[in-house]
């Protein structure tokens, strides 16, 4: 054979990277001289995991400050207790008896329909209700927003190149500088991360906006950093158990390959090929 | 299965009884002593490597379906439900994703392994046809699956894709029409793409069997060509293939896992995060990788029809392959020019999927910069012209040219004289 079979293995997984590397391309073109900051995130890597304390935090943002125009409607209230979440607790494997996420639920107002009378009512949250609608509607969004419709965040960091990056810088970025040939139209602001420089979202975050119960200055580098743990972790809420699952797995096959190679060098021993 | 005298003996009395109304075990029996030429190579593996991937497509399929909703409020509400709710959906859904790609990386793989030991030749050419038949029905079930998560990628994938069949003359756009159910994709479109997708892998299961008829009918190719004709030049599949398989499939699904649980959103676009939207259009509608160089060969013409005949064509060549390359040898390993012909086909295979990722307008390989500052070279279209005008030449002149005046080198007699050299005859067989 004219080439090994494993580098052929590897150019070829190579290949399919490159291609697919569009996903990867950071932050896009449209960055100018905007430098993005890569932040050495915990979930990185192979055995990286959430940082619960700053995802925990990280709820805490997207309550207060988020969550008056964003939605998140892939979640439950129970999913913000599940294993791997940032609230959950071992003493309560079943996430809807956590009273953590009890209260979170409870502190949302869900519409509901009464039983009894067919009327429309308010009921506080249960850990099974899912994270509510903030409009009624994507129109009313947009009439609440200068005509720009606030995207659903429960999904948001696999949905966009450059993922928890993307959205971080996106967050800091406000203080860019504007270019000076640049014209903002009405109710937009600069923002370089954003495809095209201008962002109908008016930059979010200021200093001491929340006031964080673990003591952490909620300067807005810490508020950009928790806040985009959280919505990593919304975005891929099993990573952690697709990793374990994984080394076992990667595990597994490595040793049952070693043992089919020399399987492999037994039966073919005495033959010629 | 036919092919080489069966050895099966039934045992019992139920063995016997059965063999003589439906030989079903003697068949299985026949199947596991098949004959094989004793040289093949790793490139073999991938028969097996491509059953598996077929295996693993319907089973994750079918129990992704039972918890999927083909209705455009849903689709997508119901993908993420599947990941985030389903128990082990985090693990199916990805494994299904991942496995598309995976099925086309060992799909191209053993075609190439085919083109290059000259597998179509007689008289393989039905078993080449098949397996080509399988490989179009392949990309249009990838092509249909990739709809149903009905992300923004999803939706202008499709747009894009059914556009083609607007192109035809005359009929065109109520074929398209036809195909869509309406005038745009939408719910229409969504269940049909979903009742195909469910129907295409059983008609692919059921080609394969074809293709596994075919095989054991004309025998393996091999790496030399050259064509078994004694006992001493084959092996039996089991147990020989069958732990040599074994091991490759184990190495492949090493990296298939890598993927599925380290980087599961790699081969795809993040785009397809979002869910549909008609009215907003994603800055660049790519396709996926697998599909990329054909996507490349489209935007080759500015012609949209020319385009589509074009990429159809790159297709259809495929199958009247056999009768194009006029060469009597089989393997490139004998054919001094036409490899090199075959690995530079290789290459602008790559240059075209490389072409496909990017926009046509962009550089592509910069000569310099002009004085106005702007990088001057070789743009993404004019690169593509060029591996599409090679994709087509080696098909349709430099095959049949070359089986002409091409002098190939000395070939040996058998298999077996291959592997021992002419002296030594003896002990060539396994020891019982």
């Amino acid at each position: 054979m004219i080439f090994n079979v494993k580098i052929i293995f590897v150019t070829a997984a190579l290949f399919i990277i490159t291609f697919s590397g569009q996903g990867y391309a950071a932050g896009g073109s449209n960055t100018g001289d905007y430098k993005m900051v890569h932040k050495q995130w915990q979930f990185n890597g192979a055995f990286g995991t959430y940082d619960k304390a700053s995802a925990q935090r990280g709820y805490q943002v997207y309550r207060e400050v988020c969550s008056s125009c964003h939605q998140l409607k892939h979640l439950s209230f129970r999913h913000l207790g599940d294993q791997g979440a940032p609230f959950y607790d071992e003493r309560y494997p079943n996430p809807n008896d956590n009273p953590l996420v009890k209260n979170f639920a409870a502190d949302w107002s869900i519409e509901s329909i009464d039983g009894e009378t067919g009327d429309i009512l308010d009921r506080p949250g249960v850990p099974a209700d899912k994270f509510p609608a903030i409009y009624p509607n994507d129109a009313a969004a947009r009439a609440s927003n200068g005509g720009g419709l606030p995207p659903d965040l429960s999904v948001i960091v696999s949905a966009r190149n450059g993922g928890a990056d993307y959205i971080y810088n996106l967050l800091l970025a406000y203080e860019a500088e504007m270019p000076k040939d640049m014209v903002m139209g009405p109710g937009l602001s600069y923002n370089p991360v954003m495809d095209g420089g201008a962002i109908a979202m008016v930059a979010p975050l200021s200093e001491d906006l929340v006031e964080y119960a673990d003591g952490t200055k909620a300067t807005v580098e810490q508020m950009a950093a928790d806040v985009t743990e959280f919505l990593a972790w919304s975005s891929d809420p099993k990573m952690e158990q697709r990793k374990s699952t994984g080394l076992m797995t990667m595990l597994y096959l490595t040793i049952l390959a070693i043992l089919l190679w020399f399987s492999y060098k037994r039966v073919w021993k005495d033959v010629e090929h | 299965m036919s092919g080489h005298p069966s050895t099966y003996e039934p045992k019992y009395a139920a063995t016997k009884w059965l063999d003589t109304r439906l030989p079903i075990v003697r068949m299985g029996a026949d199947f596991m002593t098949f004959p094989s030429p004793r040289n093949l190579n790793y490139w073999y593996t991938f028969g097996g490597i491509l059953t598996l991937c077929l295996a693993s497509q319907i089973i994750t399929g079918i129990i992704l379906a039972m918890h999927y909703v083909p209705h455009v409020d849903l689709a997508f509400d119901s993908v993420q439900r599947i990941r985030r709710d389903v128990p082990f959906g985090w693990l199916l859904q990805p494994m299904h994703a991942v496995g598309a790609s995976m099925f086309f990386l060992a799909v191209y793989v053993h075609m190439f392994r085919g083109l290059y030991y000259g597998s179509y030749k007689a008289p393989r050419e039905v078993l080449w046809i098949i397996g080509c038949l399988i490989y179009l029905i392949m990309m249009a079930t990838g092509f249909l699956g990739y709809t149903l998560p009905w992300g923004q990628m999803s939706f202008w994938g499709a747009t894009v894709i059914t556009g083609f069949f607007g192109a035809v003359p005359v009929v065109g756009e109520s074929l398209q029409q036809w195909l869509l159910g309406g005038y745009a994709v939408d719910n229409a479109t969504l269940n049909r793409f979903f009742a195909l997708h469910y129907l295409l892998p059983f008609v692919i299961a059921g080609l394969v069997g074809l293709h596994v008829w075919a095989l054991h009918h004309v025998g393996q190719n091999n790496p030399i060509g050259i064509t078994t004709k004694t006992k001493q030049d084959t092996l039996s599949f089991h147990p020989y293939y069958t732990i040599k398989d074994g091991f490759a499939v184990v190495v492949f699904l090493l990296i298939f896992a890598f993927f599925i649980f380290y980087q599961p959103d790699a081969l795809g676009h993040a785009d397809n995060y979002i869910e549909a939207d008609a009215l907003k259009t994603p800055p660049h509608i790519v396709p996926e990788w697998y599909f990329l160089p054909f996507y490349a060969i489209l935007r080759a013409v500015p012609d949209k029809l020319l385009g589509i005949v074009l990429m159809l064509g790159a297709i259809v060549v495929l199958f009247v392959l056999p009768w194009l390359d006029t060469s009597k040898v089989r393997s490139m390993r004998f054919r001094p020019v036409a490899k090199w012909f075959f690995w530079i086909f290789l290459f602008f295979c790559f240059i075209l999927g490389w072409c496909g990722a990017e926009t046509p307008d962009n550089i592509a390989i910069p000569f310099g910069v002009d004085a106005a500052g702007q990088v001057r070279g070789l743009n993404f279209t004019w690169l593509s012209r060029i591996a599409t005008i090679y994709y087509f030449a080696y098909f349709v002149l430099i095959l049949p040219i070359l089986g002409l005046v091409e002098t190939p080198k000395d070939r040996p007699d058998s298999i077996t004289k291959a592997v021992l050299g002419d002296t030594k005859h003896t002990a060539i067989l396994p020891a019982e």
